[in-house]
């Protein structure tokens, strides 16, 4: 269950090797976070991710899943609710793209929309429907500033994003009243492995500061978290900017 | 069928349940059959400030439609009540036969389920224990759905008194009462100036009135550290009275104002706001004032009189602590209120009491020594930690914090809490092996 402060006493993580799941699952189970789904495509990073969060004092389950075959979501997630409430899900999977390549490979492209929204689409109606079945959870979306408004240097990572952020607020409608909780984080951007070697954004951020937020959101039962909170402002600026002006602003 | 968010009388974790609303014991024995897969728990009037009355996904007995009182011997002083009846409305058919309930907490709004599976204490612990000290037998639906009458002494009878619903759905009670003359209360009202003047005060004469509490400003600092307004008293007798209310010594009214609204925003109460009322509490309290009569909710309930006060905390809701520590731990008390008072919590004035010796519920809160409440809005930063530690201090001390306004509590420590707890495993799993009965409690803390 969770407690006073939102803390959950189990976790799943879809995406378990990526950073900011990482980092959140660090945070967590340095609070009252005690078993750990980690849920992702077999690789030695979710192995490394899973003995991090043991040498912690978690108690540690790695699940198969891959996000790109949404037909086998629902055996796969329904294994690890059949085990035991589990009080917080967080939707960290999500491949960034390589905005060139794709616009002249278009199956690649929609690999990412895949990936990004249509995996989270069914994984996040299966962790939905369970949470709404045992009357509790939260389900923590990560989805990214570049969903807010497409931009020219990344629409196919920031379209996917924007479906992934559209769906996860109608799905936290849809569960309002049934004890779940849906939060959508919406990071800028973030310093990790996805985005190593690209060029920094303004107001970037850290793998930590994305799970200390999620974790105060947490605590809040926020609806919308932004990672740095700056980014509300910033943003809530961009979306209104006219489109030529917009276009020629360089990110 | 329709599903319903409940919380705890803080608000801080509602979860949805299925509510069924037994009328006689029959629907009730039905109701907990049909709880199905996620089991079911009873509730009375949700005082119980954490999750010790939601059941996440699964069925919630709402047992106030059990309300019948079934026998009053007006000679003896025993009532035979249905378990939804609440303390408001005992209150309210016995005083006018000059009897009072043996024991209530700060509010009335408690069902004697509630009580019994709380086992509620007073300001009269120090003299009267414990609320299941003046039961004499309760009945009790067990998860198989039988129903029995248990009484002191019987195993299931001392699980069952303080542990929170876990061991059966209590269906009635028969209790003790006190005798009373008049409805009114004679009351000593004095202020100590820092903790240890209060301390002393309190161990010094408590035993000369039955009931005794302090209000612990935790705002203040320095030398005025635990500066606090103490009230104690007992019932008035007859020929306390002026002669104009002798006519009707056993009147019993209960005044009340709109109830607080909804939508008010969190962070509402701050240190400033919080550090002033404390401070005007504080000056309105006399130095010293004996004798003065006050009604029965004046002294034991004035917080009934604002109904829903609990939304003053806002969205995020509000966290009660309450611990005990054994008579001769007082640095340790010492250490907890230096501690609170340093980290600036906007906390409201705090209850601090002398417990008289603990019952012998398995799970029952009270035990000898001085016990300290207080309220403190949920969505402060670092007061997870904050109280976190307060627990260790506490368990290490030998105290324990009480379940029944627990929200929070790191499951590991509440072996040391509570020693008895492996019994209380032991026999749940005996009389329920299925887990039908099961709260958020009970599966946050694996009770």
């Amino acid at each position: 269950m969770k407690d006073a402060f939102g803390a959950p006493q189990s976790l799943l993580v879809l995406g378990g090797s990526s950073d900011i799941g990482r980092a959140v699952a660090r945070w967590l189970v340095a609070r009252r976070t005690r078993r750990v789904h980690l849920a992702g495509r077999a690789s030695d990073r979710l192995r490394e991710a899973a003995a991090e969060l043991t040498g912690l004092g978690a108690e540690v389950t790695v699940v198969p899943f891959d996000a790109a075959r949404p037909e086998t979501h629902e055996e796969a997630l329904g294994k690890v609710f059949a085990e035991g409430d589990v009080d917080c899900v967080l939707m960290a999977f999500g491949v960034l793209g390589d905005q060139e390549r794709d616009e002249a490979d278009p199956a690649a492209a929609s690999r990412v929309a895949q990936v990004n929204f249509t995996g989270a689409v069914s994984a996040g109606l299966v962790c939905g429907n369970a949470l709404r079945a045992q009357g509790h959870g939260s389900l923590v979306v990560l989805s990214s500033v570049a969903g807010e408004r497409a931009r020219r240097s990344n629409f196919i990572y920031g379209s996917s994003k924007a479906g992934l952020d559209a769906f996860a607020q109608g799905l936290g409608d849809a569960l309002h009243g049934y004890g779940v909780h849906v939060m959508v984080v919406r990071p800028g951007f973030v310093r990790t492995r996805m985005t190593a070697g690209m060029k920094e954004a303004p107001l970037a951020t850290t793998a930590e500061a994305v799970a200390e937020a999620v974790v105060a959101g947490l605590r809040r039962r926020s609806e919308t978290v932004w990672v740095p909170g700056a980014l509300r402002l910033v943003m809530s600026g961009m979306r209104h900017l006219p489109r030529p002006l917009f276009r020629r602003i360089p990110l | 069928m329709p599903v319903r968010s409940l919380a705890g009388w803080g608000r801080t974790a509602p979860t949805t349940a299925r509510v069924l609303r037994p009328r006689t014991r029959e629907e009730a024995v039905r109701a907990l059959a049909q709880a199905g897969p996620r089991g079911a728990v009873a509730r009375g009037l949700g005082r119980a400030y954490g999750d010790a009355a939601q059941n996440a996904g699964g069925a919630v007995l709402d047992m106030t439609g059990l309300d019948r009182i079934r026998s009053i011997d007006a000679q003896r002083g025993l009532v035979v009540c249905d378990a939804g009846v609440s303390l408001h409305r005992l209150m309210h058919v016995l005083l006018p036969l000059g009897w009072f309930v043996p024991v209530t907490p700060g509010t009335r709004f408690v069902t004697v389920g509630g009580a019994v599976g709380a086992d509620i204490h007073g300001k009269n612990h120090h003299v009267s224990g414990a609320f299941t000290r003046h039961v004499e037998s309760m009945e009790l639906l067990l998860p198989d759905g039988g129903v029995r009458t248990v009484s002191p002494g019987d195993a299931l009878f001392e699980a069952t008194a303080g542990g929170m619903g876990l061991t059966g759905v209590v269906l009635g009670a028969t209790l003790r009462l006190l005798p009373v003359e008049t409805t009114r209360m004679r009351v000593d009202t004095e202020r100590a100036a820092n903790l240890d003047d209060l301390m002393a005060r309190l161990a010094a004469t408590d035993h000369r009135y039955r009931y005794s509490v302090a209000w612990i400003d935790l705002l203040a600092r320095g030398a005025a550290l635990g500066r606090s307004v103490i009230t104690r008293g007992d019932h008035a007798r007859l020929s306390d009275l002026r002669p104009k209310d002798r006519r009707d010594p056993l009147a019993f009214r209960t005044p009340s104002l709109p109830a607080a609204p909804r939508g008010i925003p969190g962070g509402l109460l701050r240190p400033s706001t919080v550090g002033v009322f404390n401070e005007l509490w504080f000056r309105r309290a006399p130095r010293e004032r004996r004798g003065e009569l006050q009604s029965i909710p004046a002294f034991f309930h004035p917080l009934d009189g604002l109904p829903e006060w609990n939304r003053i905390y806002g969205r995020p809701g509000f966290v009660q602590y309450q611990f005990v520590v054994g008579p001769e731990r007082a640095d340790v008390l010492r250490a907890i209120v230096r501690r609170i008072s340093e980290r600036k919590y906007p906390a409201f004035l705090a209850v601090l009491k002398r417990f008289g010796p603990g019952g012998s519920g398995w799970l029952s809160f009270p035990r000898e020594g001085w016990t300290l409440a207080l309220d403190i809005p949920a969505g402060l930063p670092g007061l997870d930690r904050f109280l976190d530690a307060l627990d260790e201090t506490v368990a290490d001390a030998g105290g324990r914090v009480y379940l029944a306004k627990d929200s929070r509590l790191r499951p590991e420590l509440l072996g040391a809490m509570y020693p008895r707890l492996a019994d209380f495993r032991r026999l749940r799993s005996e009389v329920d092996p299925d887990g039908v009965l099961v709260s958020d409690l009970a599966r946050r803390l694996d009770l």
